[in-house]
């Protein structure tokens, strides 16, 4: 496959900046790492102030859902034409394995399907081995949500 | 060792020791006995800049907590239970308000619970997010 067929759109690094100087992306620290089209892979820093148990200083899952739920959203623009206001439907998360304190965690996520009202994706959050996740998930987005949904 | 969770003021002692609960800024208040969970609003919560609203994942892991929490208070787990799979629904942006959580145990066996949270602004009966989860009491 040519290069150009696995290309971002122009406007990506742009929408991805803004993804990652959103306040809680800042706050955990949320690094763009790769991203083709289709696809982006984004990285969480490990800081003490993501245990989620004391005892065992294992990552509380927040902060994974966190993670996984940017990655997912982020993935849609890897295919979009233009930069569009999305809203998450459905985020489903399977925890496979404790993340390692210490080390950091990175999240794949890759838009499947994309119709015109809606994207569906999946994710894979793991450390060193993609092979052994930490988790998988699975969402559906809604396009074109300017106002955020209304009650 | 986790002590024994005896009231709310316990089950607020607990939930202080639980660093990404400070990191969101999560409490929890006593609600006629029962434990009602409040993340107050604060900036670096958002995750939409041009709403502004909540980020989707602090919801999740607000939750995530509440349920962790409500687990212990309901002496189904002695540690800290470990979340299996976990289910959103996001209904509605949150608003850059406080935002409260109730969680009701569906059921628990004696190895898995199954736990149902919802998430609220203005009104209990507008919800933002609704969650189920399976969780480990190990």
């Amino acid at each position: 496959m040519p290069d150009a067929a696995r290309a971002v759109p122009s406007y990506f690094p742009e929408v991805m900046a803004w993804f990652e100087g959103l306040p809680q992306c800042r706050t955990l620290g949320l690094k763009h790492v790769a991203s083709e089209a289709g696809k982006v892979t984004l990285e969480l820093p490990f800081q003490d102030a993501l245990i989620g148990n004391p005892e065992t200083r294992v990552v509380h899952g927040g902060a994974v859902t966190t993670l996984i739920d940017t990655a997912s959203g982020t993935s849609l623009f890897t295919l979009l034409p233009g930069p569009e206001a999305i809203a998450t439907l459905d985020l489903r998360i399977d925890y496979l394995r404790p993340a390692k304190p210490d080390a950091p965690i990175y999240c794949t996520a890759e838009c499947y399907r994309l119709t015109e009202h809606i994207a569906f994706t999946r994710a894979t959050a793991f450390q060193n081995d993609i092979a052994k996740p930490v988790a998988y998930a699975v969402a559906t987005f809604a396009r074109g949500t300017s106002h955020g949904k209304e009650a | 060792m986790t002590p024994a969770i005896n009231s709310i003021a316990d089950l607020s002692a607990l939930l202080a020791r639980i660093p990404y609960a400070g990191l969101i800024g999560a409490e929890v208040r006593d609600d006629n006995g029962s434990p009602l969970f409040v993340l107050p609003f604060r900036e670096s919560n958002i995750g939409n800049s041009l709403l502004p609203a909540l980020h989707g994942g602090v919801i999740g892991g607000f939750l995530e907590n509440a349920a962790v929490l409500h687990l212990m208070w309901a002496h189904e787990a002695s540690v800290l239970p470990r979340v299996v799979d976990f289910s959103l629904d996001y209904l509605r942006a949150g608003r850059p308000q406080d935002l409260y959580a109730r969680c009701e145990i569906v059921r628990q066996g004696r190895r898995v619970a199954n736990v149902l949270m919802t998430a609220w602004q203005e009104s209990e009966t507008k919800p933002v997010a609704t969650a189920r989860a399976h969780f480990l009491l190990a």
